[in-house]
């Protein structure tokens, strides 16, 4: 690895600490994110000659900080900052720094950073781009590259979302304990909206980063706030659902399901992480939607092979999902599993109920259409394949029902 | 004489590394790995998770999310444990701690452990002291 791809993945880690804690000196997004840039232009230059800082974090608010009062000063021609070779050790006020940061408005810099990103006038799409743009710091071009929109789409809306934080009341007061775990609460659902953003783009190479991403902001959240077991849950979920990226689709990019994966692409040390994430999450004995989620992911990792899989844990663990946050949808994916326990039939008739709040629902005529397929139902089962292809949101997963569908008419053809 | 070596690194740079990036470091380190095997000089060696996935244990009752991270205090030593979960390895600590009080453990599962590959591999105890 060379000299500029490490002061690259510095500048990138340190984004999120370094951007909060300049936000709340300047209480300015914008001079805020120029007063980093400025710092990182900096450091490009001082640290291939100099030798990386002993905290780059540190290094770099300190001197964006001093970036932007000078351009103040300048501003109001006064004094101008020192040259670089004075800035570039920054000696005890370094370390000075180094320590204030320890503290914990430390960590209340980044969610403070992240909460304004999930502001609730901004919508899940505003939200997402916003926090790539400020937090992870991905160009615009980037970002609408994984939205699959236009640069020119893609700055209007995130200058649209920064205008309307602007004008919005942004607490800069440190937390209480309460509002700290609805802002956990908030950014954690922020960070698995852009987790699956990436996710159920399939194979699309432009937006698969997102989901690492999000893993990375997740882990982020965890080295702050180490004793909170759904953030623990919530990483360990992506991390599960990650290891299997290799698996997920064939040659022509379409999806191949869980069961017929080959599970020796699954990654182990992403699996690995999250088991153990979640093994951690577990010790609190305070469960929630993500550690279920997780837990459920975790069955799956668990199974050598697909034959292995312990059905009756997952039915268990739906229906602690289903009475957390009573849903059609967790309602259809227990059903799946009670498919493998009891039969289609048993399955069929749980999901009889859902059928008109999940009319719009690709996922409940793909399940449905493969109960009645198994039952030998093929004229119903067709004409539910139909509907789903009609609701697919990927190409892949068009071409998935259209498999099936194939099958039946090279069946009927026989 | 026996050493060992600690490997440290910005934690969170190291765990955005793309497959490909991480894949090649590892694949640079193989080879030395492979050379020190041939001279027989590679004991076991190991690969940790993040310490996200790490849990603390200070004095025997006392459990704490994360990493230790105190600065005032050294490494002093560690040990490979094989048990079935977090759980198992915390009560294996408890048991550490209730003998040396005044120390920490930190518990941080294995990611990679490749066992000794010297072909005389001391079987009884070496003391340097």
């Amino acid at each position: 690895m060379s000299d500029l791809a490490w002061i690259h993945g510095a500048l990138t880690a340190a984004r999120p600490q370094a951007v909060g804690a300049l936000l709340r000196y300047f209480r300015d997004m914008d001079r805020a994110e120029e007063a980093f840039q400025d710092a990182c232009l900096r450091a490009l230059k001082n640290w291939p000659e100099k030798g990386p800082p002993r905290d780059p974090t540190a290094w770099l608010i300190m001197v964006g900080r001093n970036a932007a009062l000078d351009t103040v000063r300048k501003e109001s021609r006064t004094t101008e900052l020192p040259p670089d070779e004075q800035i570039s050790d920054l000696g005890d006020a370094e370390s000075e720094l180094a320590e204030r940061l320890d503290g914990s408005h430390y960590r209340d810099d980044v969610l403070r950073l992240l909460f304004i990103c999930c502001h609730p006038d901004l919508q899940p799409s505003q939200q997402i781009a916003l926090a790539l743009r400020i937090v992870s710091g991905l160009s615009i071009a980037q970002i609408a590259r994984a939205f699959l929109v236009s640069e020119a789409a893609m700055e209007q809306r995130i200058t649209r979302a920064k205008q309307r934080i602007a004008k919005a009341d942004v607490p800069f007061e440190a937390p209480g304990a309460i509002e700290r775990a609805e802002r956990l609460a908030a950014v954690a659902a922020m960070i698995y909206l852009l987790f699956n953003e990436g996710y159920s783009a399939g194979n699309d190479s432009a937006r698969a980063p997102l989901c690492d991403e999000a893993i990375r902001l997740a882990r982020l959240l965890l080295r702050l706030f180490q004793a909170e077991p759904e953030i623990m849950g919530l990483a360990a979920l992506m991390l599960l659902q990650q290891s299997r990226l290799a698996a997920r689709f064939d040659a022509n990019g379409e999806t191949i399901l869980l069961e017929d994966q080959d599970r020796s692409l699954w990654d182990p040390k992403l699996i690995q992480e999250g088991l153990a994430l979640l093994d951690k999450a577990m010790r609190h004995n305070r469960p929630g939607p993500y550690q279920v989620q997780a837990a459920i992911a975790a069955t799956h990792s668990r199974a050598a092979t697909a034959a292995q899989t312990d059905w009756a844990g997952i039915e268990g663990l739906y229906l602690a999902l289903e009475r957390m946050q009573p849903s059609p949808v967790i309602t259809l994916n227990r059903a799946v599993a009670v498919a493998k326990l009891h039969g289609p039939e048993a399955a069929l008739e749980m999901i009889a109920p859902l059928e008109r709040p999940l009319a719009g629902y690709f996922h409940f005529f793909g399940a449905r259409g493969a109960f009645l397929l198994q039952l030998g139902r093929n004229q119903e089962a067709r004409a539910d394949f139909d509907r789903a292809i009609a609701l697919a949101n990927t190409p892949a997963e068009a071409a998935h029902i259209r498999r099936h569908l194939d099958r039946l008419m090279a069946e009927k053809v026989s | 004489m026996l050493y060992t070596l600690l490997c440290y690194n910005k934690e969170d740079v190291v765990w955005s590394w793309t497959k490909e990036e991480d894949d090649a470091v590892m694949g640079r380190l193989a080879v030395v790995h492979e050379k020190l095997v041939k001279e027989g000089k590679l004991g076991p060696s190991l690969r940790l998770l993040p310490t996200t996935a790490a849990t603390t244990l200070r004095g025997p009752g006392l459990v704490i999310d994360g990493p230790f991270a105190e600065t005032k205090e050294q490494l002093l030593g560690f040990y490979v444990i094989d048990v079935e979960n977090l759980d198992a390895a915390l009560d294996v600590a408890k048991q550490l701690s209730a003998a040396n009080p005044t120390s920490t453990y930190e518990v941080r599962p294995i990611a990679l452990y490749v066992p000794d590959a010297r072909p005389d591999a001391p079987k009884e105890t070496i003391k340097a002291y």
